[in-house]
C-alpha cells in the first residue's frame, strides 16, 4: 500500500491507492524511538505520532482523519503536545524523525480539544433526533468523549444554507458540515470525479459544487462514497422508506424485494456484529416478518447477467476474429456499476460503444418481475412494487433512469441501501443476527455462488470466466474448487489472462486466444484504464471490469458507516466463504435460470426478446455544465 | 496625487547605509557557500517578516538538501496592517532586494527565484521587470552570472491575488502551485518540501536586502546595532496618530518611548506593535524595547493618541482576521467570529465577564491550536487590548460605550 | 454568451495557456490574466481554463471565490478599492467613503449602472503613512479626502 505522503497539502491532486496488500509497515531506513506519555517506544521513521500510537493503544480522537484519504490536518481535535515544541502539533500529520516526547492528554490539549469541539457544535445546525446520523456520529462521539454539557460559544439559531434535495441518490445539509473536507478528499483524491470543494475563505467556507449548483445539474456519478466518509449526517442518501412501508402496508400492492449479496455481507454491522459475516437466511426471515409479500435473490439476475454479458463477449469476439467486423469495440467493459456507468457517460462518453449493453442485475430483475414473474404469479404488473435491496447510491439513480421502463411500468420502483434496511428492520422491533434462516422465494429460488461474489471486486470477472471459459472449452476453469484467484484481491488495477485451448466446435474461432481481462474498482483506477484505452494499450485485452467503488460493491455508498480497507476486506471474505458453501457455483448451471430461457426467453441470451428487456442503451453527458 | 515613487533620501544604520549595485554579488560569487553561511550566520540575522527565524539556518538547511532543483523565494505579500516598508525596499532600494536574491540563490543552490508580490502592488509590477531586464543585461541575472561558470539564477514575478494569508510561508507555496493559499502541516517544512515539493527558502523582502550589506561590510559590522538576541537594525513603519509617518531604520532595542519622540507622536495611549497580530502596548510599557525577545513585530507599528476608542481599534481588527482567514482549521475559522462577536457583545454592553475570561481562554486555544500564525497571533490583540485597556472598555470612565451610551 | 464571443474567449484562454503553462502551477497567472481582459471569469472560461488544464471545473471555481480579486460576477471597468483597515480608518476614510458613494449613486460592493466602476473595501494597501487610500485598477491614490477622490473618480468615468 501506498504510505501517506504527508508533505501534500489539504487539497492534492495526486490519486491514492486505497488497499492495504499486508499489514506490515516498511522500515525506512531505521527506527527513532520516542516517548509518548512517558512511555517508551521504538518505531520507524517517518511513522505519524497518530500511528505510533494507535499502534500503542493511546487514544488520540482524530475527526479529519481517515485512513483511505489524504492528511488533511484540519479539524485539530488531534493535536498533542510535543516539548520543545510552543504550538500543539497534529498527530494524524506530524512524521516522527527524531527522538521526541509526546503528551496525548495534558490539561491544555485537553481544553484545546474541548474548544474545538464547543467551536463545531455552536455552528452545527440540526438536532440530533432528527438526524439519519443519531447515534452513529464522530460529532456525538468526539461531545460525549469530552463531556459537552452546554454550549459554550452559544448555538446558532437558523440555517445558514438550503438542503440540497435535487439528487436522487445524495442529499447534502451543508448546516450540519464540520469542513473535515473528507468528501472533498474522497471526491477529488480518491475518486477523482471532483464535484466537492471548498468555496469562498473563512467563515464562509463551504463544502460546494461548481457554480454551487444542484449535485443532479453537476457530473456528480452518485457513488455515494462521499457518504460513507462523513462524521456527520451533513451527507446522507436519499431514503424512501417512509413510500415503501405505505406500500407494504397498503394490502392492494404486491410488494416485492431483491437483495444483493453485499449488504447481506455487511448488514449485521448495522446490529453490532463484527463485519465479516453474511446473515442471508436470518435476513429472508426478517423481510417476510417486515411484510415483503416476496423475498428474491439479485444473485438470480447476477446469473442471468453473466449469460448475457457472456453470450454478448463471445458474440463481439465471433464479430472480430471470425467476420473480421472493424466496428466492433473491444474489450468490453461491465455495465454493471451505475456509477462507473456514469463516470464514462461523462467523462468518457466517446467510448460507449465499447460498454456491455446488458443491464445490471438489479435492472433485469425489476423488468422480468413485472413481466415474467407477473405472469407466473397472475398478478397486475401495475400492483407490483419491486424494492431492491443494495449497497449502493447510484442505484436509486439507476432505478429513476428513464429508459428503465421495458416492463412497460417503472422496472424497479425503489432503491434501499443497506443502511436504510437496517433502520426499517429495527423499526419492525427484529433483531436481525437473532432470526431463523429461511430460503428466498420461487419462482427465483436460491442462486448460484457466481452471482454471489457479483458483490467483490473482480467478482464479476470470476463469475464470467467460470461460465464462458465452460462454454468454450466444455471444462471447467482450471483453478482450484473453482476461486480464480487472479480476479481477486484489492489492487486498483489487476491484469491477468486464461488460455483457451481444445475448444469446442462452434467456438473452435477461439482457440489459442489467450482471453485477457483487467479488473479495477474505485473511479480513479478506472480513469487509469480508460487513459491507457485512449493510449492504444488495451488492444488485445478482451474483457474489463469495473466497480464505481472502492473494493467493489461491498464498499458501496450505501453500506454500513464507518467504512475502512479492513471491513472491506472481511466483507469479501464473508462473500468468497459463501460462494465456497454453496453447491451451485456456475451460473449456467442455475436452474431457474435455465427455465428463464427455456420458458420466457425462449430465443435465448442477447436475442430480440433479451435485448427489449434485459438490454440498454447509454446517454453521452459529457463534462460540460451549462 | 500618486505618491509611490517619491525619491527621498533616507538615512539609517544597515539598510538605508552606502550600497552600491552588484557589489553584494560580486564579494559572494568570490566566496564559497559555506563562507556565505559563517558570514550570516554571525550577523545572526533573523527573518524580517515577523517571525525572526534565524535566516543563516534556513539557508544552511536549504543548501544542505539534496534535490535537482531549489527554489529562492521573496516573501512580498506585504499584507500586514499598518506594514509598508517593503513597498519602499521594492521601489526605492531594488537593488537591496534582488542582489539578495542573487546571493541566496547561490548560497541555497537555487536557479530560480520567485518574487511573490501581492496583487494590491500590481503598479510595480513594470517597473520591477523593467529593472530585472536591466538586470539581465548586465549579467546581474541569467547564465554564468557575472562570470561565474555554472552559476545560473533568474528571478520571475508572481502576482497574489488578495489574499493576507498568502504571506504565510506555506500558503504563499500553495498559491505558487496554483492552490487555494491555505497553509500545509508543518512538519514538513518548505526547506525541505516547498515549491513543488522542492526545498525552498521563503525569505522576506526586508531579510533578503539585509544580505547584500551583510556580506560587503561583514557580520560583525552588522552585529554592532542592536541587542544581543536582536541583531542588527529594522525598518519600522509607523503610521497613524504622529507628526511624521513614514519608514523609519532604528536599530533593535530602541524603546517605544525613543521611537515616539522620533516620529513626534504627542498623547499617546497606545502603541499597535507588530500590526493586528502583534501587541497593544499601554503608556504605562512605554519603556519597553523593540526586539524579538521583548516587543516583536515585523515592522508595523501604529500609534493611537487619547482620542482613539480601543474597542474600535480592537473590532477592525477583528474583522481583518475574520475576512483574511483562510477558514481550514476549526480554531481560527470559527474563533476569530467567536471573539469578534464578543467584542461586539461588549460594545452593546451585554456582556458577562465570565463570558470574556471564556474568550480569552479560547484566544489562548488559538495560540497554540490553530494551523498556521494568523489563527496563532489573532488573539494577540483580543487579549492584549482587553487587557491593558481594561478601564476605558469596561468601566464608564472611558469614553468607550456601554449599555448602550457614549 | 454568442457563439464568436465564446471563440475569442477560448482563444484568448488558449494564448494565457500557452504563455503561462498547462501544469496547475500556472492556474493563477492565467485566471488574473483574464480578469484582467474580461473584468470576470465567467462560467464558461472557468469550463474552458479547466479543460484546457486537465484540472476539476470546481477546482477552478474554488480557487476564483477564495481570492479577493478574482471574480466570477461581471464587474465593471473600473475597480476602486478603498482601504477599510485602521490606519486608513483613523485618518478619515469614512468621508471618503460616503463621498464617494454619495458621487457614484452605489453602496460599497456595488458596480454603477453603466459599468463603469466597481466599489469594493478591501484591506491595508501599505500605504498607512498616506491614508485614506484607494486603488482604481492597479493604480494607487494617497492622502484622499472627500473632494479628490471624487475627482478620481469623475476622470475615470
Amino acid at each position: 500500500m501506498e504510505k501517506h505522503n504527508n508533505s501534500r497539502s489539504p487539497e492534492s491532486q495526486r490519486p491514492f491507492i486505497v488497499e492495504k496488500t499486508s499489514g506490515e509497515m516498511e522500515t525506512i531506513g531505521g527506527t527513532v524511538s520516542v516517548e509518548i506519555n512517558e512511555k517508551k517506544m521504538s518505531v520507524p521513521l517517518g511513522t505519524t505520532i497518530l500511528e505510533a500510537c494507535r499502534k500503542n493503544q493511546v487514544h488520540i480522537p482524530t475527526l479529519c482523519y481517515h485512513e483511505d484519504l489524504c492528511i488533511a490536518g484540519v479539524c485539530r481535535v488531534c493535536v498533542v503536545e510535543v516539548e520543545g515544541m510552543k504550538t500543539l502539533q497534529t498527530s494524524c500529520s506530524f512524521p516522527i524523525t527524531t527522538p521526541i516526547k509526546i503528551h496525548t492528554s495534558t490539561p491544555q490539549v485537553r481544553k484545546a480539544r474541548r474548544h474545538i469541539i464547543d467551536l463545531l457544535l455552536s455552528e452545527h445546525y440540526g438536532e440530533c433526533y432528527t438526524c439519519s446520523r443519531n447515534l452513529n456520529c464522530e460529532l456525538q462521539d468526539l461531545a460525549k468523549e469530552y463531556g459537552v454539557d452546554g454550549f459554550t460559544f452559544g448555538h446558532i439559531e437558523a440555517p445558514k444554507y438550503s438542503i440540497d434535495r435535487s439528487s436522487p441518490s445524495v442529499i447534502r445539509n451543508m448546516n450540519k458540515c464540520v469542513l473535515c473536507k473528507r468528501c472533498i478528499r474522497t471526491c477529488i483524491d480518491l475518486q477523482e470525479v471532483g464535484v466537492l470543494e471548498a468555496l469562498n475563505r473563512g467563515h464562509d467556507t463551504r463544502v460546494g459544487t461548481f457554480l454551487d449548483k444542484p449535485l443532479a445539474d453537476v457530473i456528480c456519478i452518485n457513488c455515494g462514497q462521499c457518504i460513507n466518509r462523513c462524521p456527520t449526517g451533513a451527507l446522507k442518501a436519499n431514503d424512501p422508506s417512509d413510500e415503501i412501508w405505505r406500500a407494504i402496508d397498503d394490502p392492494q400492492k404486491h410488494v416485492v424485494i431483491q437483495t444483493a449479496p453485499s449488504p447481506r455481507a455487511a448488514i449485521g454491522e448495522e446490529f453490532g456484529e463484527e463485519p465479516g459475516h453474511s446473515f442471508t437466511g436470518e435476513l429472508n426471515t426478517a423481510l417476510k416478518r417486515i411484510g415483503f409479500d416476496r423475498v428474491f435473490d439479485t444473485n438470480f439476475s447476477a446469473d442471468l447477467t453473466i449469460m448475457e454479458e457472456g453470450t454478448e463477449l463471445l458474440n463481439r469476439l465471433k464479430k472480430a476474429l471470425v467476420d473480421k467486423d472493424e466496428s466492433i469495440k473491444l474489450p468490453q467493459f461491465t455495465s454493471c456499476s451505475p456509477g462507473w456507468v456514469k463516470f464514462i457517460e461523462h467523462f468518457y462518453p466517446e467510448y460507449l460503444d465499447y460498454l456491455s449493453t446488458a443491464k445490471s442485475p438489479q435492472q433485469m430483475f425489476g423488468a422480468l418481475i413485472k413481466t415474467f414473474y407477473a405472469g407466473e404469479a397472475k398478478i397486475d404488473p401495475a400492483d407490483i412494487v419491486t424494492v431492491a435491496l443494495m449497497p449502493c447510491a447510484a442505484k436509486k439513480f439507476e432505478c429513476n433512469r428513464p429508459e428503465m421502463d421495458a416492463s412497460g411500468f417503472r422496472d424497479v420502483d425503489y432503491g434501499l441501501t443497506t443502511r436504510e434496511m437496517a433502520r426499517m428492520i429495527k423499526e419492525a422491533g427484529i433483531y436481525l443476527p437473532e432470526m431463523p434462516k429461511s430460503h428466498f422465494d420461487e419462482p427465483f429460488g436460491d442462486a448460484s455462488g457466481a452471482g454471489l461474489i457479483f458483490g467483490a471486486t473482480g467478482g464479476v470477472m470470476e463469475a464470467a470466466l467460470r461460465t464462458v471459459y465452460e462454454l468454450v472449452t466444455g471444462r471447467a476453469v482450471p483453478f482450484k474448487n473453482l476461486d480464480i484467484i487472479p480476479c481477486r484481491g484489492f489492487d486498483g488495477v489487476k491484469q491477468a489472462s486464461v488460455m483457451l485451448e481444445n475448444c469446442v466446435e462452434e467456438y473452435k474461432f477461439l482457440e489459442g486466444v489467450e482471453l485477457k481481462f483487467i479488473v479495477a474498482h474505485g473511479t480513479a483506477n478506472a480513469k487509469k484504464v480508460m487513459e491507457m484505452l485512449r493510449n492504444g494499450e488495451l488492444n488485445d485485452v478482451h474483457f474489463v471490469e469495473i466497480m464505481a467503488c472502492p473494493g467493489g460493491c461491498l464498499g458501496g455508498g450505501g453500506q454500513p458507516i464507518p467504512t475502512s480497507s479492513e471491513i472491506r476486506m472481511k466483507r469479501a471474505q464473508a462473500i468468497y466463504e459463501e460462494d465456497a458453501s454453496l453447491e451451485i457455483r456456475k451460473s449456467h448451471e442455475n436452474p431457474h435460470v435455465k427455465y428463464i430461457y427455456e420458458n420466457f426467453l425462449t430465443e435465448g441470451p442477447c436475442s430480440q426478446l433479451s435485448h427489449k428487456l434485459l438490454h440498454t442503451h447509454y446517454t453521452k453527458r459529457g463534462k460540460y455544465i451549462s | 496625487m500618486n505618491s509611490i515613487l517619491t525619491p527621498k533620501k533616507r538615512t539609517g544604520p544597515v539598510l538605508f547605509s552606502e550600497y552600491k549595485r552588484g557589489d553584494g554579488i560580486v564579494k559572494a560569487i568570490s566566496k564559497s557557500r559555506e563562507d556565505i553561511l559563517f558570514e550570516l550566520k554571525s550577523s545572526a540575522l533573523k527573518g524580517r517578516g515577523g517571525a525572526g527565524f534565524p535566516t543563516s539556518t534556513k539557508w544552511m538547511l536549504t543548501a544542505a538538501a539534496l534535490a535537482d532543483k531549489k527554489y529562492l523565494v521573496c516573501n512580498a505579500d506585504e499584507g500586514e496592517p499598518g506594514t509598508f516598508k517593503d513597498r519602499v525596499l521594492l521601489l526605492e532600494y531594488p537593488e537591496l532586494v534582488f542582489d539578495g536574491m542573487v546571493i541566496g540563490g547561490y548560497t541555497i543552490g537555487a536557479q530560480t527565484g520567485i518574487i511573490y508580490l501581492r496583487g494590491e502592488y500590481e503598479y510595480m509590477l513594470e517597473y520591477l521587470e523593467e529593472y530585472m531586464m536591466r538586470m539581465r543585461e548586465d549579467n546581474l541575472l541569467g547564465n554564468d552570472i557575472l562570470g561565474k561558470k555554472g552559476f545560473n539564477f533568474d528571478i520571475s514575478i508572481r502576482l497574489g491575488s488578495g489574499a493576507y494569508v498568502c504571506g504565510e510561508e506555506t500558503a504563499l507555496i500553495e498559491s505558487l502551485q496554483g492552490n487555494r493559499g491555505e497553509p500545509r502541516n508543518r512538519p514538513p517544512y518548505p526547506v525541505n518540501t516547498g515549491y513543488m515539493g522542492c526545498p525552498t527558502s521563503v525569505n522576506n523582502v526586508e531579510t533578503l536586502a539585509s544580505v547584500p550589506h551583510i556580506i560587503t561590510k561583514g557580520g560583525a559590522w552588522f552585529r554592532q546595532f542592536g541587542t544581543d538576541k536582536s541583531t542588527g537594525s529594522k525598518l519600522f513603519s509607523v503610521s497613524g496618530d504622529c507628526g511624521r509617518p513614514g519608514v523609519y531604520e532604528l536599530p533593535w532595542g530602541t524603546s517605544i518611548k525613543q521611537l515616539l519622540k522620533i516620529v513626534e507622536a504627542k498623547d499617546t495611549k497606545a502603541v499597535q506593535v507588530g500590526g493586528a497580530s502583534g501587541i497593544c502596548i499601554p503608556k504605562s510599557q512605554f519603556d519597553r524595547i523593540l526586539a524579538y525577545e521583548d516587543a516583536a513585530t515585523g515592522g508595523s507599528i501604529m500609534v493611537f493618541n487619547e482620542s482613539r476608542d480601543m474597542l474600535k481599534v480592537l473590532k477592525n481588527f477583528l474583522e481583518f482576521f475574520v475576512e483574511e482567514s483562510c477558514g481550514q482549521c476549526t480554531p481560527c475559522r470559527i474563533g476569530n467570529v467567536k471573539l469578534l462577536e464578543g467584542v461586539e457583545l461588549i460594545e452593546k454592553g451585554e456582556f458577562t465577564f465570565s463570558y470574556i475570561n471564556t474568550l480569552k481562554e479560547l484566544g489562548r486555544t488559538m495560540q497554540v491550536a490553530s494551523k498556521c500564525g494568523l489563527g496563532q497571533s489573532s488573539p494577540n490583540s483580543f487579549i492584549s487590548i482587553l487587557e491593558n485597556f481594561k478601564d476605558e472598555i469596561f468601566h464608564t470612565n472611558g469614553k468607550v460605550k456601554k449599555n448602550g451610551k457614549a | 454568451m454568442l457563439v464568436f464571443e465564446k471563440n475569442k474567449l477560448s482563444e484568448d484562454i488558449e494564448s494565457f495557456v500557452e504563455k503561462y503553462g498547462s501544469d496547475r502551477s500556472a492556474l493563477l497567472p492565467v485566471l488574473q490574466s483574464v480578469q484582467r481582459k474580461y473584468h470576470h471569469i465567467s462560467d464558461f472560461a472557468q469550463q474552458e481554463i479547466a479543460r484546457l488544464m486537465n484540472i476539476h471545473p470546481v477546482e477552478v471555481h474554488s480557487v476564483i471565490s477564495f481570492y479577493t480579486f478574482l471574480h466570477e460576477e461581471p464587474q465593471g471597468k473600473n475597480i476602486v478599492r478603498l482601504c477599510k483597515t485602521i490606519s486608513c480608518d483613523l485618518a478619515g476614510k469614512s468621508e471618503v467613503e460616503k463621498a464617494v458613494q454619495r458621487e457614484l449613486g452605489i453602496r460599497f460592493g456595488e458596480t454603477t449602472k453603466d459599468q463603469k466602476v466597481t466599489l469594493e473595501h478591501t484591506n491595508c494597501l501599505g500605504m498607512c503613512d498616506q491614508g485614506p487610500a484607494m486603488l482604481v485598477n492597479e493604480k494607487v491614490f494617497t492622502n484622499l479626502d472627500p473632494e479628490n477622490a471624487v475627482k478620481i473618480l469623475n476622470e475615470i468615468r
